[in-house]
């Protein structure tokens, strides 16, 4: 075996390279690919299977009633994504450049912390905040009595003009660890000369923070927003565990993940339809895929790397 | 060890390097927003503990007390189980999320140690193949998914999650799993195939020990979402033989909304299980992402 390498000019079929390979493509394949790609082949096809080419696009986006819940489902998740790229990630970046001063104590028990609601699965997110805002228990409202601000306090959850937003902010709350994490990682790789030499020209603290470390964890931050982007427009399970696979109130918090839900099973009258299912599915491909494909050709490439 | 994983476990607070000026007024104010920010991230998590354990008047008399005294009661508690199979769902999270780690590391471990070892035909395909799965979330494949678990028999079995979230945590771990193994020694390598080792047994032997640390990490980001998913279980195995904590707790919570004790308690249980195991392994998550796999 060892001639494998040093003498490439005569070798044997590698089958090692094979069986190694084999099991994960295999499952990889069978499990993610195929069904993928099936699924947009369905795309093209009527529930009874006759070929109809563009048909179920043509039904997704002519047909009044579901045009209008495919547009409400979309606006709303370009807002879902929109609260986590301004609340979310600056969150995040802040809590990180506190966490990387190597001065600062404790710093061990606070990443540990801040990361906690990551780890936590949706349905106890949804609900823990669900309880929490409730006004039938009154654990908010009581709260914000209790520093004069009592007439601050509204349903926040069950009001249409406010539940989505309200959702996003719990999934920001859900979410800012990852983040964190990641940025805080980008910022320990600066190495401590270039610290020390923005030190020795008098740029110190906020400053030396936007002019020196900021541009240099920029990928990161490309990184990150690619992460919540795709996280986003498959969202699904907070709305469900929250607000349940009617999006209420009023379908106000209808995002993508839930319109395909609803569209594949059906819910209460309306039937599952596998057709407009897999046409929902094919459309949140192509978003998704638009958004990585721009954040590879367009955004990653023009970030300026610095050799550390 | 090879000399270039332990490379960034280091981190700058051990080095004695760094001397910013760093005034007590800078560090009150970093140490405020920072405690600021722990209340928020622990207040939900807290809300629900204390309240698990209180009388269904404390919870709505005082939500923010402590069960002491009077407040103290385990009602909820009876209720989840005497009306939840909360044992068997909690079994049946564990073999589906055992059983796929197992998969994910060693089918990962083993595709990772392919493409970073050998030089092949079509070996920077497979790869880029391999990692199109970090991008393109497993979820948009639901429909045909269910198709094909429904015709090979295993909707509403435990495989169909396993295989599942197998074929979704594999991307990832093959990404980071490769990058840790090109830092393995080609010199201990080529000493064990002089040694008369077969490739197999350079794998086994070899380098699995090297990069159990990495490992660690993978398998700590492969749990968190199999523990945690929720549209899998719903959609593929929602029999009540089959359900999950996750699928059970959202079942049981949506039966019995106005039982506040039992939610609070049905809550309080799915949360305990996941906060210890992360308190456990926080070390090795944390240092996981700081030592550049991810980056």
């Amino acid at each position: 075996m060892a001639s494998d390498d040093i003498a490439p000019v005569k070798k044997p079929f590698r089958w090692h390279i094979l069986v190694f390979l084999l099991p994960a493509t295999a499952v990889y394949t069978v499990v993610m690919i195929f069904p993928l790609l099936s699924t947009l082949y369905q795309a093209f096809f009527s529930q009874t299977w006759a070929f109809v080419g563009l048909g179920n696009f043509e039904q997704l986006f002519g047909d009044p009633r579901l045009s209008a819940s495919f547009w409400n489902a979309l606006r709303n998740n370009v807002w879902f994504f929109i609260i986590h790229m301004l609340v979310q990630n600056p969150i995040g970046i802040l809590l990180a450049a506190l966490l990387s001063n190597p001065r600062l104590r404790l710093r061990g028990f606070y990443r540990t912390v801040f990361f906690i609601p990551t780890i936590l699965s949706f349905v106890i997110v949804g609900f823990v905040w669900k309880l929490i805002l409730s006004p039938t228990w009154g654990v908010t409202s009581g709260m914000l009595k209790s520093i004069g601000l009592g007439f601050l306090f509204q349903p926040w959850l069950g009001k249409e003009e406010y539940a989505l937003t309200t959702l996003a902010l719990i999934s920001n709350w859900q979410f800012i660890g990852i983040p964190m994490m990641l940025i805080y990682a980008a910022l320990l790789s600066i190495p401590d000369e270039v610290l020390e030499a923005a030190e020795c020209d008098g740029i110190t603290g906020w400053s030396q923070f936007w002019k020196i470390q900021l541009p240099l964890v920029l990928p990161a931050i490309g990184i990150v927003s690619i992460l919540t982007f795709v996280g986003n427009f498959n969202a699904f399970d907070l709305v469900y565990a929250a607000q349940g696979a009617q999006a209420g109130p009023n379908f106000s918090t209808d995002l993508l993940g839930t319109l395909l839900y609803r569209t594949f099973f059906g819910y209460q009258l309306q039937l599952g339809d596998r057709a407009l299912g897999s046409t929902i599915a094919a459309v949140m491909f192509l978003i998704i895929l638009a958004g990585v494909c721009i954040y590879l050709f367009g955004i990653q490439t023009r970030l300026r790397r610095y050799q550390m | 060890m090879g000399p270039g994983l332990r490379r960034g476990d280091t981190e700058r607070g051990e080095s004695t390097m760094s001397k910013a000026t760093y005034s007590p007024g800078r560090a009150i104010a970093a140490h405020a927003v920072l405690i600021a920010y722990t209340v928020v991230a622990l207040f939900p998590v807290f809300v629900i503990i204390i309240n698990s354990f209180k009388s269904r008047k404390a919870i709505f008399g005082s939500p923010l007390s402590l069960p002491f005294g009077d407040a103290f009661s385990l009602v909820g508690y009876e209720t989840v189980f005497k009306r939840g199979d909360f044992l068997l769902y909690f079994q049946n999270s564990l073999v589906v999320t055992v059983a796929a780690l197992f998969f994910v590391l060693l089918f990962g471990a083993m595709a990772a140690f392919a493409l970073s070892e050998y030089r092949f035909r079509g070996n920077t395909l497979t790869g880029l193949y391999l990692a199109l799965g970090i991008m393109i979330p497993i979820r948009l494949g639901t429909v045909a998914i269910l198709q094909l678990m429904v015709a090979s028999g295993l909707a509403n079995t435990l495989w169909a999650l396993i295989l599942v979230y197998t074929a979704q945590g594999l991307p990832l771990s093959i990404f980071i799993l490769s990058e840790f193994m090109r830092t393995v020694s080609d010199d201990l390598k080529n000493a064990g195939r002089i040694d008369g080792m077969n490739e197999y047994k350079i794998f086994f032997r070899l380098v699995l020990p090297l990069v159990r640390p990495a490992m660690a990490t993978v398998a700590v980001f492969t749990m968190i979402p199999i523990w945690n998913d929720l549209w899998f279980p719903l959609i593929l195995a929602p029999s009540e033989a089959t359900k999950t904590v996750t699928l059970g707790a959202q079942m049981f919570i949506g039966q019995f909304q106005t039982d506040w004790n039992g939610v609070l308690s049905a809550l309080a249980l799915a949360i305990v299980p996941v906060l210890v195991l992360y308190l456990i392994f926080s070390r090795q998550l944390i240092r996981g992402i700081t030592s550049g796999a991810v980056k």
